[in-house]
């Protein structure tokens, strides 16, 4: 069973449409990067998988159910900018996720804040931009979820946090999961990725795995991506 | 160890590549259990997947095997590894001599190259 499938999903902003007609699947274990430039759908996409956003029309599938508190149970979400109550403690924030998810992992989630030298007492609204996002990441990455949706995860920060956060994805998904991470940074995560989805003006332009787009062009997916959204 | 993939080829044969030349080299003594696949992937950076690939092209080599539960072990066969190591060092000559060729220098001239070198060491 494709852990998430879409079918000639179509979502319109009023008149302008976000998404038109995408098809997909996407099979569980794999780390799949939503790649395109601003405005292409990548965001509109991961919140329609979250049932932030309803569908014009078609369907958008987790492990063959529409998105509702049943799917949300499986699915963790890393949204593109922070989304912690500010005046939390960082110690608050892990309670804060215990509460409201069965799988966080409490065990997996301490240790990673204590790896990273993270004061728990500490309020979210002191920590750096990068430090939040390895918070967030933390607490996104420590629940044992079947899906896991990170928008934008390495967006604007230097380049050992990028390495710090790939590594963090790398080393606490479940096998058995997927993870879909949209990003522009393209060079920084080919190498974590299974398989990629280029996203244009809403519609799919390329669905291939990483190796397979290697093998048959022999150019790095980033430089593959330059010549199809060539400005 | 160090990590670093091209862009002109898949990930999993230079991860292969990198691997064979660790074993060989003894990076990973014969006999010596491999990190799990989610460790080595954690360490180089990659995709657990393609490091299970990559593992499964050293299982088909002959260059490790698996125990059911245990883990990866590099092979305890010395000629096994031996061989190895001679095709590694084929291709870095071949590519050396595609190399030569290109200014133009014959297998002769390659040749006294080498033995000054030799000299030089002695």
């Amino acid at each position: 069973m494709n852990i998430l499938e879409c079918k000639a999903l179509t979502k319109r902003y009023g008149g302008k449409s976000a998404l038109e007609g995408v098809d997909l699947a996407i099979e569980p274990g794999r780390i799949v990067g939503l790649l395109g430039p601003n405005g292409s759908g990548k965001t509109t996409l991961i919140k329609l998988a979250n049932g932030l956003l309803t569908p014009t029309s078609g369907e958008i599938l987790i492990d063959g159910k529409a998105p509702s508190p049943e799917t949300k149970s499986i699915v963790s979400y890393l949204p593109d900018r922070n989304a912690l109550p500010d005046w939390m403690t960082a110690a608050q924030t892990v309670d804060y996720y215990a509460d409201f998810y069965a799988d966080f992992r409490r065990d997996a989630a301490q240790e990673m804040i204590q790896r990273l030298g993270l004061d728990v007492s500490a309020r979210v609204k002191t920590l750096s931009k990068g430090t939040r996002e390895k918070l967030q990441l933390i607490l996104v990455m420590s629940r044992a979820a079947k899906l896991y949706l990170l928008d934008e995860p390495i967006g604007g920060v230097d380049p050992a946090t990028r390495d710090y956060i790939l590594r963090t994805i790398i080393g606490n998904y479940n096998e058995d999961a997927s993870v879909v991470l949209s990003t522009h940074l393209i060079a920084d995560v080919e190498q974590v990725l299974d398989e990629v989805i280029f996203l244009q003006n809403g519609r799919v332009e390329r669905h291939a795995s990483v190796d397979a787009i290697r093998g048959e062009t022999g150019k790095s997916v980033d430089e593959l991506f330059r010549e199809v959204f060539k400005c | 160890m160090e990590w670093q993939f091209r862009n002109d080829s898949p990930i999993y044969t230079q991860l292969t590549q990198r691997l064979t030349q660790a074993i060989v080299a003894g990076e990973f003594r014969p006999g010596e259990r491999l990190p799990s696949v989610r460790e080595l992937a954690v360490e180089a950076g990659v995709n657990p997947n393609t490091v299970q690939r990559a593992l499964a092209d050293l299982e088909r080599d002959g260059l490790v095997f698996s125990q059911r539960t245990a883990g990866r072990f590099v092979t305890e066969d010395v000629s096994m590894l031996e061989n190895a190591k001679l095709r590694l060092a084929d291709q870095c000559v071949e590519s050396f001599l595609s190399e030569m060729a290109k200014l133009g220098c014959g297998r002769d001239e390659v040749i006294a190259l080498l033995q000054g070198r030799k000299e030089e060491g002695q």
